[in-house]
């Protein structure tokens, strides 16, 4: 095993020691799927819903290069400063050179998983610019210097206390303040009302781009990100290239299933959709027309950092996806463990195609072990991705490379070879029945030797039947002639 | 039941072949009882699944390019007493000889006269079963692959009701994962154990006597466990329930 699988495997099992890791995280999945079955047994054809989203999806994918350029074009013709970060240390100092530029010394930021990608406050606060993140869950992994578990709801790892405990210590909290969420929350918004005031730049991230206009949508429930791209002087917006779709109708397609497969919801608090800065064009209406409101500077920021890569090859469709967390809310493994134990930024059932996918199976094809491929993720993603297919993508791949233990590899081409002649595959069953009859007792094994003793850790093993199926049958057949 | 000029071929799966040939018996048994003519091929094997589900899509190649052989001697359908090995055929074969000019068609046409046992039973055969005037207690667990791959959702449980009616257990969270996963009981065990611990406590709330499934590769892991915890509950194949609902 390699070093980041033993360590992968280390993590699995501190996660299945945490009671108080299961239990919030048995409530919170719980709560989300459940919202999600209702949401969509609402809608008259939601199979139709999936398929547009999908189509959308798959339309922009297919011809991500002349999107992009579409992008590209139509947002700089509404004011937007386009950068093209092609790795995450390219986009790091690309914001950090813009909010050095502009004097910024104050950042706040909307809830962002390619911030959280690239490592954006690590280097903006190196460089000495302060970073405030404004959504809730961020605000409470920010201040306890923790990391989210969840691409949607980044502490579902966490209770109630906790969070409570956390703003008394940082935030020298009253009591009254941390009595229940909604005086918490309000907490909160007082502290986070102060640095929106006096920030000098917002950054985000976007849900969806549209191709034809240049805009950048933006879902939020808080509000947070509608005051974090237009109250600061400068919105820098950071948008992974595959994150587009051609047309505002495109946009609507994908907003129909988004928050329904995030939350339940049938649609987010806030849906913001940007289409440049604050500008004057003298032109009489339309996009073209002058924008009273918004920041001076909107900055967007494509993000490859190995996305581009996935095009032309098995992993692909990956790039469909639209980070609504569904999957990872229904993933028997994802409920069992969380976010951290998969030790990316992504986790859960998307995170194990996207980690390996942007970052090389070497270290991360681990992950995708992790999934018995019951496929309760394929049927819940709301653009159709076949999760379970990608996740044999990756294992195959990783085979090919020889990244499984030994004795897999070792026992695969032994059992391909038996089982492919029916003569040795008769006798070999025959010699393990054999075998496993010596050690069992009462029908049963307690206890197989080397890696198998994985399987009697658990649970028991059946003894094999003294005589096969297929030649018992045989004899039946015969006896009855 | 009346008889019908149907034959069919059984592809048992090699867990049902080595660990539960009572589950194949009793297919057999149903079947013919329901006036299908039921051929064993003797050469069959192991469809391929594990080393598909490892990443070894060579050595999956080769066991499916035998199982194809062995079962494409006659073009009567083939009927898989698990949910699971005929979504491999089904769904996976065809995918795994895409570029193959000769199985490729071959992989086509034996998905398509493939058939899971209970679909078989109930989307081909159209069997009504007579109820069952006692027995146990039965809890129905809805294999993955089955229920997602091949939209097995209605078939087993209505074939249950038949038999059973209001000795039909509601089973707690039945279309989640039981944690088998072939290798991934192995090489993910406690996280596969911690799975299974969910599904036997779901099975102990549920008060039925036996857990019933369309793939023995569940009951095994499912049987395995409680065992383990001397649990007084036992599993069935769905075959095994048909062909003797009474059965304690």
């Amino acid at each position: 095993m390699t070093e980041s699988a033993a360590a992968f495997h280390r993590r699995i099992d501190t996660a299945l020691a945490d009671a108080a890791l299961r239990q919030a995280l048995t409530l919170t999945t719980g709560r989300l799927s459940g919202g999600r079955t209702a949401a969509f047994g609402a809608l008259a054809d939601a199979e139709a819903c999936r398929d547009d989203a999908r189509r959308a999806r798959a339309d922009a994918v297919s011809r991500l290069d002349s999107h992009l350029d579409q992008f590209a074009r139509a947002a700089s013709a509404r004011g937007a400063a386009v950068h093209w970060a092609e790795t995450a240390g390219d986009a790091r100092r690309i914001i950090t050179d813009i909010a050095l530029e502009q004097g910024v010394r104050l950042a706040v930021k909307s809830k962002s998983m390619a911030t959280e990608e690239v490592e954006l406050n690590e280097a903006l606060q190196h460089a000495g610019v302060r970073v405030v993140e404004t959504d809730l869950g961020e605000f409470v992994v920010q201040l306890g210097g923790d990391r989210p578990s969840h691409i949607i709801t980044p502490i579902i790892h966490r209770s109630r206390q906790y969070v409570a405990a956390l703003f008394t210590e940082k935030l020298g909290a009253a009591p009254e303040d941390v009595a229940d969420i909604p005086a918490m929350t309000a907490l909160a918004r007082r502290v986070l009302r102060a640095e929106f005031l006096q920030a000098g730049m917002g950054i985000s991230g976007v849900n969806i781009a549209v191709a034809e206009t240049g805009s950048l949508c933006i879902v939020t429930n808080e509000g947070n990100g509608r005051l974090t791209t237009s109250l600061p002087r400068v919105h820098v917006a950071l948008l992974g290239l595959e994150r587009i779709v051609p047309t505002a109708a495109d946009l609507a397609a994908v907003l129909t299933v988004l928050a329904r497969s995030a939350t339940g919801q049938a649609s987010p608090v806030y849906t913001n959709v940007i289409t440049g800065p604050r500008r004057r064009n003298g032109a009489p209406g339309g996009l073209e027309a002058d924008e009273p409101d918004g920041p001076e500077q909107l900055h967007i920021v494509i993000l490859d950092n190995g996305r581009s890569r996935l095009i032309g090859t098995p992993l692909e469709e990956i790039l469909h996806c639209v980070r609504c967390g569904a999957c990872l809310n229904v993933c028997p493994v994802y409920r069992l463990i969380g976010g951290h134990a998969y030790g990316g930024v992504y986790p859960g059932p998307v995170g194990s195609v996207v980690m390996p996918g942007l970052h090389g199976v070497e270290g991360w094809s681990e992950l995708a072990h992790a999934s018995s491929l019951c496929g309760a993720c394929r049927d819940v993603c709301p653009v159709k991705i076949d999760l379970p297919g990608l996740l044999l993508a990756v294992r195959r791949e990783a085979a090919a490379k020889q990244l499984a233990p030994f004795w897999i590899r070792a026992a695969m081409p032994a059992y391909a070879a038996v089982a492919s002649r029916p003569r040795l595959y008769r006798w070999a069953g025959r010699a393990a029945a054999l075998l496993a009859r010596a050690v069992q007792r009462g029908g049963w094994i307690r206890r197989l030797p080397g890696p198998l003793g994985a399987w009697t850790a658990s649970r028991d093993f059946p003894v094999p039947a003294s005589r096969s199926f297929v030649e018992a049958h045989q004899a039946r057949k015969e006896a009855a002639r | 039941m009346t008889p019908r000029s149907v034959r069919v071929q059984l592809f048992a799966t090699c867990l049902v072949d080595q660990f539960f040939p009572a589950a194949g018996h009793a297919a057999v048994e149903v079947l013919e009882r329901c006036g299908v003519e039921v051929l064993v091929p003797p050469d069959q094997t192991c469809c391929g699944q594990p080393a598909f589900n490892g990443g070894f899509a060579d050595q999956a190649a080769t066991m499916a390019r035998a199982t194809i052989d062995v079962l494409s001697r006659t073009d009567d359908p083939v009927v898989v007493p698990s949910g699971s090995c005929a979504d491999m055929i089904v769904n996976h074969y065809p995918e795994l000889f895409a570029g193959d000019a000769t199985y490729g068609p071959k992989a086509k046409a034996l998905a398509a006269r493939t058939y899971e046992f209970t679909q078989f039973l109930v989307d081909v055969l159209g069997v009504e079963l007579p109820a069952s005037p006692s027995g146990p207690t039965l809890a129905y667990h809805a294999s993955c692959h089955g229920l997602r791959g091949l939209g097995l959702r209605e078939q087993p449980r209505r074939l249950l009701r038949a038999v059973a009616g209001a000795r039909c257990a509601d089973l707690p969270d039945a279309e989640t994962c039981c944690g088998f996963g072939g290798l991934f009981a192995v090489k993910m065990g406690p996280l596969s154990g911690a799975m299974l611990d969910s599904k036997l406590d779901a099975i102990a709330r549920s008060g039925a006597d036996v857990v019933v499934a369309t793939d023995v590769s569940c009951l095994m892991h499912i049987g395995g466990g409680l065992h383990r915890r001397a649990s007084r509950v036992r599993t069935r194949h769905i075959a095994e329930v048909l062909a003797d609902p009474a059965h304690d």
